[in-house]
């Protein structure tokens, strides 16, 4: 069976795969959807969702338009998510690689950083990187890089040791190709699939993290995101629960969305790890 | 290697890391746009000018970078986590103050989590592909994906706000005057929640890893030996699969005990804990960086003192490590 | 009466398996005291069959037909507590992976004590008292250390006596043994054959022994059945089965591996391809802030020469250094002294850049056919990566590599596709053509055909005979197995803990060894009575 029929034929994958193009589609389209600025009062405060047509999802403590606060609150975790995602690979690939690659030194040299930083409580790193350089969105994106690389470049590394010592290596060696060329051309490629379902599964947990940052206060002020609404209508959870309901119900949908096509590949990509076969 | 040498060893290599934040701790004090003396003394609110230059000299802000260094790596060898201007105290009297109400409050939730999550994850793992096992890891999943703060929030909506079943906010009722098991049940009333809506989250964290961990042992060699000696599944699951199987498992909890100290920061905020987690989100709007360096420091520290009983529970069930080293 | 009798026995497999049927129509009998041996390759269903008579088939394979008749009743529909009370006190059965077989976190005497336990038998004490009692009667050493012992402190062999001691302990009427000796040493082989056949005779329980090797057969089968793809294609005592082979494939099986007859001796060429001279490598392991270091000598003081157009057999067990020399020979292993020449360059001295620039005067053929190949590029760029690095024009290189993959036997079209679409042996012939094509003065193949079955095997070393004598090769060919070494080389090298024990002529090494542990190797051979036997006939 090919990787495709088994990711099409896993239910949860598929599910997971629908959710996550309606997420994209509403935060790409968002302008379109909604006529609303998420910033703007467009009705008195505090209205309840299903009561007018227009504004289906009710207004926040201010009278602005909840359902479209929601999506453009998509386009900054999903922005985030992916980003963050991008430059924690960028840290946490090369270092791995190097690390298992070359051995030695090396290896000790960026085992000893990646686990200095691993100890360190990450959401904790990430409320004092974000509470001393300000909130913006790109200090917000790097500090949820700088805590998620050290699981990358752990796994890249015990990837690329394993690859590394297979016979296929010492035989592009011998064959006289440089050191360098081995490990991207030969190593790396065939640690590609468990790099991509640990990067799909750390685009969802960006999306947490960057939700429990804004909900302490710590968003960009300038971008409406789903965590800075539930952390402002926290206090009001009493009079007005669908403030908090909502932009809830909205991460959990594309959090579990980025999980369940992260377990999809991981059982289309490694199939004899996830299911038992009967073999002759 | 002894038990002793472990622990030696690992404490001096545990002191060194924390020596490390101390410095990364100051750097990132200088790195923070604008002057360091106004950035220590935050919104102390006045910061006149007479208060910035005692504290520019109080701190040797004029002296070298090298020095200032020393200072205050130092300073931190001798548990001084500096001033707080906000609140007009140490900051390691602030941290020892409500140090007690997250340890209570960490500690119940990884042990609910734990103790739920491996049960679940063994459950799940015996009724591997049957309704049973869906419905778990469904619920699993999507616990996984819930934010803490919202479970938090919800759970006080629902069983506070609505059912009035149990206390919402803070770590006693003020002013009751309890003592003794009286103060004991008031206390644990109030941790429910709390712990609850903590342990959400790493009880499906470690139910899943149970899982595949369970599953992945099940098919080791040593478990069809014991079915070929005639033990029952029952005995075979319990006697082999699970003790090799919950190792790892127990492991990667102990790893993970930072996690559960970033999630305390924000269930204490929801539930107004008055733990360090909310002295961290407090001064977070104070901006008063002594303190949240110093939560970060200690909560760091508590991790690689967890990490280190972790390590060595596992030297002492594992006979392999012992002799490996 | 016989112990066991196996009667039509059809295993079917899971849908979407390569073949409906893991075993068709089988039927044998054992009977008491009895060894049977079950024979085949990969694939043949052996295991299956063994699998059935325990209940311990994968999920998704089910028996369709037959029956097992065992005391009277048949075990392959018994009721599934009636198959626990029989598992492990009526029939037992013992493994191939004695390192994996044992739970790694329980001590040996618990793991011993527990099959009493599973079978209510005896109390605490008189189960302890057992325990010893079988760890002595397997020929542990220090039976009260060995009972608090974990799997990890004991040898590969040790732990397999082990699990013999835990089969034995109800006393079974029949043993069941797959592929038990398969992952040990020869010489360990050698002695746990030796414990089988003794508590097979003082305890005179039946014994159903598979196996892929017909020297193990030789050794202590009384009866024998061979099977291929799922069905019996021959059966007869062993002496029958042995020496007049009925069927083709048992023929076939027979002739692959070698009988003994060492091949014509060749005049050998005065100069060296290879000369290794005072090599050493030591591991150093461990070694910390409070641990000590350990050392290992995996080379000690080596000196050997390959001439041109020879094939050495470097043979010796696990751990005696052989594999480490044939790395540190394509320097994949920086050596701690010595030298490696090759055409007059020391390999062994040269840095990093200049060695990428010689690295194809020496090639390596790999044992793990799997793993010898990425499998995410094509056959082509496998074979043209080296030659094209050299500096070899791309479209040469690969007209170059058309052409090896036909000497090899594969055909050029072969060229275009990725390494999954091809089976075992198959795999190690584009690893020769791969060798081939930089031209080397010296090959190395590390035991370049021990993951192959004995009728792929035979095929493979066909292949090297024959380009021996195309190509003039040399050849460094390291094995663990002496009958294969036989087979090929002129002359062979005995190494045992990174010494070079012995080194002579096939011929001399074979017949007339001259030092004891070349001795002992030669006598732990399965089969090698019975080679000399038909040497002789």
């Amino acid at each position: 069976m090919s990787f495709w029929t088994r990711f099409r034929t896993n239910i949860g994958a598929m599910v997971g795969v629908v959710l996550l193009i309606a997420v994209i589609a509403i935060a790409v389209f968002a302008p379109l959807i909604f006529a609303n600025d998420p910033w703007q009062m467009v009705q008195r405060p505090f209205l309840p969702p299903f009561s007018r047509e227009d504004l289906l999802l009710g207004t926040d403590t201010l009278g602005r338009d909840v359902a479209a606060q929601l999506a453009y609150g998509a386009r900054v975790s999903l922005l985030v998510g992916l980003v963050s995602t991008l430059v924690a690979l960028l840290i946490g690939v090369p270092l791995g690689a190097l690390a298992g690659f070359y051995g030695g030194l090396v290896d000790e040299g960026a085992m000893r950083f990646t686990e200095f930083f691993q100890t360190i409580p990450n959401f904790a790193l990430a409320i004092v990187l974000v509470a001393i350089f300000e909130p913006t969105l790109s200090s917000i994106t790097l500090a949820i890089a700088i805590v998620s690389w050290p699981p990358v470049a752990r796994l890249v590394r015990a990837e690329v040791m394993s690859v590394r010592k297979r016979e296929f290596v010492d035989a592009a060696m011998l064959a006289g190709l440089t050191k360098r060329r081995i490990l991207v051309r030969q190593v790396l490629p065939n640690t590609l699939s468990p790099i991509i379902v640990m990067a799909s599964l750390m685009v969802a947990t960006a999306i947490l993290l960057e939700s429990s940052l804004s909900f302490l206060g710590l968003g960009d002020p300038n971008a409406m995101s789903w965590g800075y609404m539930i952390g402002a209508a926290r206090t009001v959870i009493r009079s007005a629960w669908w403030l908090s309901f909502f932009p809830g119900v909205a991460i959990i949908i594309t959090v579990l969305a980025l999980n369940l096509i992260g377990e999809g590949l991981n059982d289309a990509l490694n199939p004899h790890l996830s299911r038992r076969k009967g073999r002759a | 290697m002894s038990v002793l040498a472990i622990i030696v060893s690992r404490l001096a290599k545990a002191a060194l890391t924390l020596l490390a934040i101390a410095v990364l701790n100051f750097c990132l004090l200088h790195a923070a746009p604008g002057d360091p003396a106004v950035v220590l003394a935050g919104e102390a609110g006045a910061a006149d000018e007479q208060m910035i230059a005692q504290l520019r000299e109080r701190f040797g802000l004029d002296q070298p970078f090298g020095v200032q260094l020393w200072k205050y790596v130092s300073g931190v060898a001798m548990l001084d986590l500096g001033y707080s201007f906000r609140q007009g105290a140490p900051v390691i009297d602030l941290i020892a103050d409500r140090l007690p109400a997250t340890l209570l409050l960490t500690g119940v939730a990884f042990v609910i989590s734990l103790v739920c999550g491996i049960a679940l994850g063994v459950a799940a793992a015996a009724r591997v592909g049957k309704p049973q096992d869906s419905l778990l890891t469904t619920f699993a999943l999507l616990f996984y994906a819930t934010p803490l703060y919202w479970a938090a929030l919800m759970a006080v909506l629902v069983f506070s706000v609505w059912l009035g079943w149990l206390p919402g906010f803070g770590y006693e009722t003020v002013g009751a005057g309890y003592t003794g098991w009286a103060r004991v049940i008031d206390i644990a009333k109030h941790l429910v929640l709390p712990a609850l809506t903590l342990g959400l989250f790493f009880m499906a964290v470690y139910m899943r890893m149970t899982r595949a961990s369970m599953l992945e042992v099940s098919n080791a060699d040593f478990v069809k030996t014991g079915r070929a000696k005639g033990l029952s599944d029952k005995v075979i699951r319990r006697r082999h699969i699970l003790r090799n199987a919950i190792l790892p498992v127990v492991t990667l909890a102990g790893l993970q005990a930072g996690q559960l100290i970033g999630g305390a920061v924000l269930t204490e905020t929801v539930f107004a804990w008055p733990g360090i987690g909310r002295l961290m989100f407090e001064s977070l709007a104070a901006r008063d960086y002594n303190t949240i360096l110093g939560v970060f420091l200690v909560s760091a520290a508590m991790v690689i003192l967890f990490n280190i009983v972790t390590d060595i529970v596992y030297r002492l069930v594992d006979p392999r490590i012992g002799a490996r080293a | 009466m016989s112990t066991l009798a196996i009667e039509h026995l059809t295993i079917g497999l899971p849908e979407g398996a390569d073949r409906p049927f893991a075993v068709e129509d089988v039927s044998m009998t054992i009977d008491k005291g009895q060894i049977l041996c079950v024979v085949g390759e990969s694939g043949s269903g052996k295991s299956m069959t063994a699998n059935a008579l325990m209940g311990l088939l994968p999920r998704g394979v089910t028996v369709k037909a037959g029956h097992a008749m065992f005391e009277g009743r048949d075990v392959l529909r018994l009721p599934e507590a009636e198959k626990m009370a029989l598992r492990g006190a009526q029939v037992a059965m013992i493994f191939q992976e004695p390192m994996t077989a044992l739970n790694p976190l329980m001590r040996i005497g618990d793991q011993i004590a527990e099959v009493f336990a599973a079978h209510d038998r005896f109390t605490q004490a008189e189960r302890r008292k057992k325990a010893l009692d079988l760890i002595r009667e397997v020929q542990l050493p220090d039976p009260e250390k060995i009972i608090r012992a974990y799997p990890f402190q004991l040898s590969g062999g040790q732990r397999q006596r082990a699990m013999i001691a835990m089969a034995l302990a109800l006393e079974p009427k029949l043993l069941i043994a797959d592929e038990p000796t398969t992952a040990l040493d020869v010489t360990t082989q050698a002695q746990i054959l030796k414990l089988i056949l003794d508590l097979r005779d003082r305890r005179g329980m039946a014994v159903m022994f598979i196996t892929h090797d017909f020297g193990v057969v030789a050794e202590i089968a009384d009866e024998v059945i061979v099977m291929r793809e799922g069905r019996v294609v021959e059966r007869g005592t062993a002496a029958a089965v042995l020496k007049y082979p009925q069927h083709d494939y048992t023929r076939r099986l027979l002739d692959a591996i070698p009988t003994g007859m060492l091949p014509e001796q060749r005049a050998l060429s005065e100069t060296p391809a290879l000369e290794i001279k005072g090599l050493r490598k030591i591991y150093r392991t461990g070694g910390g802030f409070f641990r000590e270091a350990r050392e290992v000598r995996a080379v000690d003081d080596v000196s050997l020469t390959v001439a041109r157009g020879e094939v050495l057999g470097l043979v010796g067990e696990s751990g005696s250094g052989k594999s480490t020399l044939g790395r540190t020979a394509v320097r994949l292993v920086t050596p701690d002294g010595g030298q490696v020449l090759v055409g007059g360059v020391d390999l062994a001295a040269l840095p990093e850049e200049e060695l990428r620039t010689q690295r194809h005067k020496v090639q390596m053929i790999f044992q793990d056919p799997y793993a010898s190949l990425n499998p995410r590029q094509r056959i082509l760029g496998a074979i043209t990566d080296g030659p094209i690095a050299r500096g070899t024009p791309r479209r040469e290189a690969e007209e170059r590599a058309k052409e090896l993959l036909e000497v090899v036997g594969l055909g050029a079209d072969a060229a275009s596709r990725f390494p999954h679409e091809f089976s075992g042996g198959q795999r190690q012939r584009i690893g020769i053509a791969r060798a081939l094509a930089m031209d080397p003065e010296l090959i190395i193949a590390d035991e370049a055909v021990s993951a192959l079955d004995v009728s792929i095997q035979a095929q493979v070393l066909d292949l090297l005979r024959d380009l021996r004598e195309r190509m003039g090769l040399s050849i460094l060919f390291i094995t663990h197995d002496l009958r294969v070494a036989a087979q090929l080389c002129d002359r062979i090298a005995v190494m045992q803990r990174g010494k070079l024990v012995e080194i002579g002529p096939v011929h001399d090494i074979f017949l007339k060894p001259q030092k004891d542990y070349t001795k002992q190797l030669l006598a732990a051979v399965p089969g090698s009575d019975w080679e000399q036997r038909n040497e002789s006939a």
